[in-house]
């Protein structure tokens, strides 16, 4: 049998079978299952509660407000005085109350009181004082019908056209920022994971002097082709089982939480993209991966090494509201060419903006050759490194090492 | 054909060189003995011709050709860095590596057993190797080395951290490759281990062969150099000329002759003493004097 593949079938089964990668399959989809129950919890959503009639008190001082007093659940009562308001208040008959001032045609002025201490004014109940005093306001003036049309004056419906002035196939808005986002920190944990799981590979044979044993059977070319492929098959089944488990979730969450989540699809481009951006984002990670493991002396100190560069795939979450204030940034562009924020940046922004096909081929070429240029530079740190033991190089003797061969 | 044909291989890195133009062969049938002082280059040597690592100039032959993928399941290596999976049973760890040496899970499974057996760690087939004492360890290190059937066995300090039970127990099955024709080249720190097992040496220091051949008759050739001759008697010494150091030992007493002087003038000096002469003889140098005496010479 093929020893690349020998090698490819023990790390593959070696990673599915860790404690660690088994916690994090399940925990991803059960922690989202989780949130979402906590979510049901918290907003009653599971014993939906029988709705209150809430009544809040008025005093027209002005005269001439007394119609169009229901508002959903709010029910406005009128007072005589501002001494009667008080009293209900106090004996709990309303939850508030206002007074319109005898001048309020020349000064609008509304004096609101309350036992609660609140930063401002709710906005449901500003709302229905507004269109309670509109609706007085205007009644027998112009017809009912305009007097909806001022209170709510505009439905505006956004259609994005592509450059034939056809409808685009995305359009835009939070919904769809949703799946990019959620996109992006499965790729951003899995690229994660799966090169500490490579680090810990490594480093565990380096550490445990196998690496001498394996090479006296095997090549370098095939010990790291086998590895990085075995480990990364299972880094995809994970992120593959996560995917799989994100329709469930969303419904679930749609279910409960409605609104905008049951607006949600999954674009096939962007899922195209993702897969293309996670075989290149784990690439760029393995062979740094592996050219770490090879100068590190312990599986700790390689993989504090590494994480000077696995930081870059969760800063565009850092970013994310700098990104969503400012999408057409130049930095933006930089950041999604830099081969180790690439991956996760042009996922984020593929749902803010549409990232222009110049920047996607520049970004994907650049990620190929940087993977290239360090599979190179990883079998030779390998082939130089693997084999001491101790004491980690600094940069100078790694260099000059290279450079002799 | 020869097992081993190394030729005038030579390896730097940066400045230093840690192999300087070195050459040995070894035939089937036969252990060669690789002996030096710490950093003498015997691990690169012994990399290079495992193709770990790239000789800068040089060739070697290993099995009648350029070791290869497929030739490298003909070879046992035992490193001197050397461990396994921690967490993986003492069979699977076998099963795995003997499967990298093209061996099928069926075959593994029955030599496993058989070796498992001749070494006493049948038992411990299904523990984890993290379970293990060191001792164990190499046992199972010992056993993926050779397990495959190979025709050439690499060891590298194979004796160090086992107990004086397992050390006997590896020397005999390292005995039993060379009586099954198998080439096996030792390379150790313990000279005792070479000079009970080893047919030839070769001494390396500073990346250069200091001695190379068959081991009696550089034990010969070293009798005159390091002059040195047993005496067991009765009586008093006294003085003699020609002997620079006395050493007793329980039953008989070595002289160390300076260089000028040879055992025949030493033992006519004893007979004019008048002692009781029991046993006079030549002592041959062993090979830790010899090796003390080239590798001290070059570092002085």
């Amino acid at each position: 049998m093929n020893k690349t593949f020998l090698i490819f079938r023990h790390e593959f089964l070696q990673t599915i079978k860790r404690k660690g990668f088994i916690i994090m399959t399940l925990i991803v989809p059960l922690g989202a299952l989780l949130a979402i129950g906590v979510y049901q919890l918290i907003s009653g959503i599971t014993e939906p509660p029988v709705e209150e009639v809430t009544t809040i008190g008025y005093v027209d001082e002005a005269g001439g407000f007394d119609q169009y007093t229901t508002h959903g659940n709010i029910e406005l009562i009128r007072f005589n005085t501002p001494e009667e308001a008080t009293t209900a208040l106090i004996n709990g008959n309303v939850s508030e109350y206002f007074v319109i001032s005898g001048d309020y045609i020349s000064t609008g002025l509304i004096n609101r009181y309350t036992l609660e201490k609140q930063l401002e004014t709710p906005s449901a109940t500003a709302t229905v004082i507004k269109n309670f005093l509109t609706y007085n306001l205007l009644k027998d003036k112009v017809p009912p019908e305009t007097v909806y049309r001022i209170e709510s004056p505009l439905n505006l419906v956004v259609t994005r056209l592509t450059e034939t002035g056809a409808v685009a196939p995305e359009q835009g808005g939070f919904a769809n920022l949703v799946i990019p986002i959620i996109f992006g920190a499965l790729l951003a944990a899995s690229l994660a994971f799966s090169s500490s799981y490579l680090l810990q590979g490594l480093g565990a044979e380096k550490e445990n002097r196998l690496m001498e044993i394996l090479l006296s059977s095997v090549s370098t070319r095939q010990l790291i082709t086998g590895k990085v492929l075995g480990i990364g098959t299972a880094s995809l089944a994970q992120v593959a089982i996560w995917v799989a488990a994100t329709p469930l979730l969303l419904n679930q969450a749609s279910s409960s939480i409605g609104g905008f989540i049951s607006t949600i699809q999954i674009p096939p481009n962007l899922l195209a993209l993702a897969v293309v951006y996670f075989v290149l984002g784990y690439l760029i990670f393995a062979v740094l991966s592996v050219g770490v493991a090879a100068v590190s002396s312990s599986v700790r100190e390689a993989q504090s090494l590494a994480s000077i560069f696995t930081l870059w795939t969760i800063a565009p979450f850092w970013l994310l509201s700098v990104i969503i204030a400012f999408p057409n940034s130049p930095a933006w562009v930089i950041l999604s060419i830099f081969p180790f924020s690439a991956p996760v940046l042009v996922i984020l922004r593929l749902g803010l903006t549409g990232v222009p096909t110049w920047q996607l081929a520049t970004s994907m070429a650049v990620l190929v050759l940087c993977i290239i240029g360090g599979l190179l530079l990883a079998s030779k740190l390998l082939r130089t490194y693997i084999l001491m033991y101790g004491k980690r190089p600094n940069l100078r003797e790694i260099i000059r090492n290279l450079r002799s061969g | 054909m020869l097992a081993v044909e190394v030729n005038h291989i030579v390896k730097s890195y940066a400045d230093k060189v840690v192999v300087d133009d070195l050459s040995f062969s070894v035939a089937q049938g036969e252990i060669l003995g690789v002996i030096g002082p710490n950093g003498a280059g015997k691990t690169t040597t012994i990399r290079m011709m495992m193709d770990i690592i790239k000789p800068d100039l040089g060739t070697v032959t290993i099995l009648g050709e350029k070791l290869t993928e497929a030739s490298k399941n003909r070879l046992g290596y035992l490193p001197e860095e050397r461990g396994l999976y921690r967490k993986l049973t003492v069979i699977d760890s076998i099963i795995y590596l003997a499967s990298l040496k093209g061996m099928d899970r069926h075959s593994t499974e029955e030599k496993a057993d058989e070796l498992l057996n001749q070494t006493g760690m049948l038992a411990h087939k299904t523990k984890r190797i993290e379970e293990l004492s060191r001792g164990m360890g190499q046992i199972i290190q010992f056993i993926v080395t050779i397990i495959h059937d190979p025709e050439l066995v690499i060891l590298d300090e194979p004796f160090s951290g086992l107990d004086p039970v397992n050390t006997e127990l590896l020397k005999g099955m390292v005995n039993d490759l060379r009586n099954q024709g198998k080439a096996v080249i030792l390379s150790t720190h313990q000279m005792n281990q070479v000079e009970e097992l080893c047919d030839r040496i070769l001494m390396i220091d500073n990346g250069r062969t200091v001695l190379y051949g068959n081991l009696t008759e550089i034990k010969s050739s070293y009798r005159n150099e390091i002059s040195s001759v047993i005496l067991d008697f009765d009586g008093e010494l006294g003085q003699i000329p020609g002997v620079i150091e006395r050493c007793t030992h329980k039953g008989y007493t070595e002289l160390v002759l300076d260089g000028n002087t040879t055992p025949k003038q030493v033992l006519e000096g004893l007979v004019t003493t008048g002692i009781t002469i029991n046993r006079f003889e030549v002592a041959a140098p062993s090979l830790n004097e010899i090796f003390l005496n080239v590798v001290g010479r070059n570092h002085e």
